[in-house]
């Protein structure tokens, strides 16, 4: 077997270890925390009647494990199984959600990761000169800077003040995908300005590490201009500690931006799984949590995959 | 030029003139922006509730946990839904009387046991189901049973039989209750068909709107339904409820035009957001109230003079002044304010004292040990900062108080009604019956301060029986008195409902009894 289909396969069995062993866990800590659903949903009204009726009906009452082994047993077959707050389907619900927040993860990479990259690269063209320095200010500053106070700056002065984008990023099936891309701007620039900042001082300082070789400097001699000799010369070999960087920072986009969500009213997943934890609605954050986990094991595995792939010598083994 | 805008007024009222054509038009004839805008709305009102448009809501307090279920609602978002697909029995007008909605009238017999509620006839579900008795019957029945976890289920017990009569629907009750038209009033009670027996959450209803799209903790959209029973309700095209649970993301989707309506502003803003041009903030005296709540059956709280002493030694106008910022009134140590019918206005008001506070402390011989009040700001916006400022004045008045900060997560369900000293909220209740039936009934499930005394719950059951209006005025006055001088509950402020409200909306009318003018912004209100 090749060696690289033979590392993926090793790794994807191990990710789906890893996934048993995380909604384990994630089931383990929301049945610690204290409270059940019942009196979540009842909340100040709760009566001693009303909550023994609450939790019959939602199947409260039968042991933690067989109530985990049955939602296991979903999962094999492919359904999430019902919400217990709402009855509704979580298939469903998260499919939805989760299309959202992909949809803005995305749109947000597709502008940062490119533009860090390239940032990174401008700014050690001109290292220690006035370019190299005011990109690291304005991306050190917005990094800085909490997100929802970035947020709250943009809605004041580009949606209020200036009226140009919609303070509310709401997006819905009957929407064009112009209208979605109008919709997400605001959020899609918060993430971006987050972001940026990490991954084009990783790009800087992976590629200054190498610009010390001696190929680099051969590659000088030969005549070439200092941006080909970046591009083409130090930036390949850069490209693994870039690569894992980079990758965090979109599990970061799928995962960690509830704040965003919330200030901009974005439907995604993040509020759908603070609201379930808070309502200690079990089969919904067991769903949220092994999507989220999939996700930064997946995104992880690519980042060491190309890492692998970028490194000649572990390309071909001897 | 007066006569020219008298003339263009009447246009307005007639329908010819756009509110921008008349803006413009008086800005010719040298009339202040702010001038002409009333002239316009004030011709606009002559003309009466004007139908169409898209209506949007800004709403706090909706999670994608929530269901369409009225047994189920609990917070703000549900509550709005419930409103715009449903009727109950009767409402609760704005001046405290009982309004018909599907029942036409209600009678009470002599000694108010048996209650007849008489059903509009012709009254269409969105499913095209014509209402009958047996509905109605369904849905008292869904709500009061024994497997039922409805909200209301605490309101509905005393009854002792229910039952569909042709085109009545009649209770009989255990005990007598004078205020029986109220408990039917309660937002839970929305008439399903056939209850919601089968489909509970299907958000079908009588409502003057139809659910269109439901996603929970997102948006949830109502367009007009055309044969409502009533033509007069319901002046929009279409309802939609935006969840913005994050306050100055609704703050600035009112100011944008975004949304017409929010709740729930803030009150440290509103005076700001109140001088944008486009919006007005309504400050509604509600019967809500932010609480300290005291167990009267648990050491130290056992004790009436260390009660008392914690009762002086709360400064309410500072905690107005400081928590509610004004939007608000003092509280007197009793769950009842002016904003209740029958109350009695010459009860004494509490006054801050730390000399009484000092004097009855002493007198209660606490051992000085720290007194440990629990709070989190899930109790009530501020309440970590309203029980600091109790804390400093106790400790003038030589009263360890110790704050133990909680989380707002599970509040509800391991604080409240649990320790035996934390903040606390109440709604409050349409009637001082069902306050005191709620939280102050020695037997009552919510009965928080632990209050259990038999010549309370003797008065209480002797006003639900009398029917002569000034004798029961008297019972309330005295047991008003009575929780305020004995019971276990800190009563410092009232909140009131603050509102944002675009100016292209008209028909605002102040309602105390919940939230968003009783939640009938979309019936009673319009797009001038």
């Amino acid at each position: 077997m090749h060696p690289i289909i033979k590392l993926v396969s090793q790794r994807l069995a191990l990710g789906l270890l890893l996934l048993l062993g995380a909604s384990a866990l994630i089931f383990g800590l929301t049945e610690a925390l204290p409270g059940d659903a019942a009196q979540a949903v009842l909340g100040q009204s709760a009566t001693p009647e009303a909550l023994a009726n609450l939790r019959e009906e939602m199947g409260l009452n039968r042991p933690a494990l067989t109530r985990y082994f049955e939602w296991l047993g979903g999962i094999f077959q492919g359904d999430l199984g019902q919400s217990l707050t709402n009855k509704l389907d979580i298939s469903e619900s998260i499919g939805k959600r989760l299309g959202n927040t992909l949809f803005l993860a995305c749109v947000a990479a597709i502008v940062s990761v490119p533009l860090a990259i390239f940032l990174g690269l401008l700014a050690v063209r001109y290292r220690n000169r006035w370019p190299d320095k005011l990109i690291s200010a304005i991306t050190l500053t917005t990094v800085s800077i909490p997100e929802f106070l970035i947020g709250y700056v943009v809605i004041y002065y580009i949606s209020v003040k200036l009226g140009w984008f919609s303070s509310l990023a709401m997006v819905n099936d009957s929407m064009s995908f112009g209208q979605k891309l109008n919709a997400i701007a605001l959020p899609a620039f918060v993430l971006t300005l987050v972001v940026l900042a990490q991954m084009m001082r990783m790009t800087r300082a992976a590629i200054l590490n190498l610009m010390q070789s001696a190929y680099i400097e051969t590659a000088e001699l030969k005549g070439l201009s200092t941006f080909q000799v970046i591009a083409r010369h130090a930036f390949p070999n850069a490209i693994s500690p870039i690569v894992n960087v980079v990758m965090l920072n979109l599990a970061y986009l799928v995962v960690g931006v509830v704040v965003v969500e919330v200030v901009f009213v974005y439907p995604g997943m993040g509020q759908y799984l603070v609201d379930a934890v808070t309502k200690r609605d079990v089969p919904v954050v067991l769903a949220c949590g092994v999507v989220f986990a999939a996700v930064y094991i997946g995104l992880n595995m690519v980042a060491d995959i190309v890492s692998i792939l970028a490194n000649p010598r572990l390309r071909h083994p001897k | 030029m007066n006569e020219q805008l008298t003339h263009m007024s009447k246009q307005v009222t007639a329908g010819k003139l756009t509110r921008r054509e008349f803006m413009g038009k008086a800005a010719a004839l040298g009339v202040s922006a702010a001038i002409a805008s009333n002239m316009f709305a004030e011709a606009a009102r002559a003309a009466g509730p004007k139908k169409g448009g898209d209506l949007k809501f800004g709403l706090q307090g909706g999670e994608s946990t929530n269901s369409l279920d009225p047994a189920t609602y609990a917070s703000s978002v549900p509550f709005q839904n419930g409103k715009q697909f449903g009727d109950q029995l009767v409402e609760v007008a704005p001046d405290g009387t009982i309004e018909p909605r599907l029942a036409e009238s209600v009678e009470g017999s002599a000694d108010a046991k048996v209650w007849t509620f008489k059903l509009r006839q012709g009254v269409e579900f969105h499913n095209g189901k014509t209402m009958t008795s047996d509905d109605v019957l369904k849905t008292m029945q869904r709500h009061s049973n024994e497997d039922s976890k409805s909200g209301a289920l605490g309101i509905m017990k005393g009854i002792e039989s229910m039952k569909a009569d042709g085109d009545n629907f009649q209770v009989t009750l255990t005990e007598p209750n004078a205020d029986l038209p109220y408990l039917m009033a309660d937002y839970h009670l929305i008439i399903q068909p056939d209850g919601g027996m089968d489909n509970p959450a299907a958000g079908i209803g009588t409502g003057p709107y139809k659910l269109e799209v439901d996603e929970p903790g997102v948006r949830h959209l109502f367009t007009k339904n055309e044969n409502h029973w009533n033509s007069d309700f319901g002046n929009f095209d279409s309802v939609e409820v935006v969840v913005i649970n994050d306050a100055t993301a609704r703050t600035a989707a009112l100011q944008s035009g975004q949304v017409h309506a929010v709740n729930r502003v803030e009150p440290k803003v509103a005076d700001l957001l109140g001088r944008a041009p486009n919006l007005t903030v309504h400050s509604t005296a509600g019967r809500g109230h932010y609480v300290f709540i005291m167990h009267c059956d648990t050491a130290p709280f056992d004790n009436n003079e260390l009660r008392t002493a914690l009762k002086y030694a709360i400064n309410r106008a500072e905690l107005v002044d400081k928590v509610l910022r004004g939007y608000g009134s003092i509280g007197n140590d009793m769950p009842i304010n002016a904003a209740y019918p029958l109350f009695d206005e010459t009860i004494e008001q509490r006054e801050f004292s730390i000399e009484k506070a000092a004097e009855h402390y002493k007198k209660s011989g606490h051992d000085g040990s720290p007194i440990i009040l629990r709070v989190a700001d899930g109790a009530f916006p501020g309440a970590v900062d309203a029980a600091a400022l109790f804390q400093q004045t106790a400790a003038q008045a030589g009263i360890p108080l110790e704050i133990k900060r909680e989380p707002n997560d599970g509040y509800w369900s391991e604080v409240w009604n649990v320790q035996p000293f934390c903040a606390s909220y109440w709604g409050g209740r349409p009637v001082q019956d069902q306050m005191y039936s709620t939280a102050y009934l020695s037997t009552a499930d919510w009965n928080d301060t632990r209050f259990k005394v038999q010549a309370f719950d003797d008065m209480l059951f002797a006003a639900k029986a009398e029917l002569d209006v000034e004798k029961r005025k008297s019972i309330y006055s005295q047991m008003g008195r009575m929780v305020r001088d004995e019971g276990g509950l800190i009563c410092p402020m009232f909140n009131d409902f603050v509102e944002g409200i675009s100016n292209q909306l008209d028909g605002w009318e102040s309602d105390p009894t919940q939230e968003m003018m009783n939640g009938n912004i979309s019936r009673k209100m319009w797009f001038v």
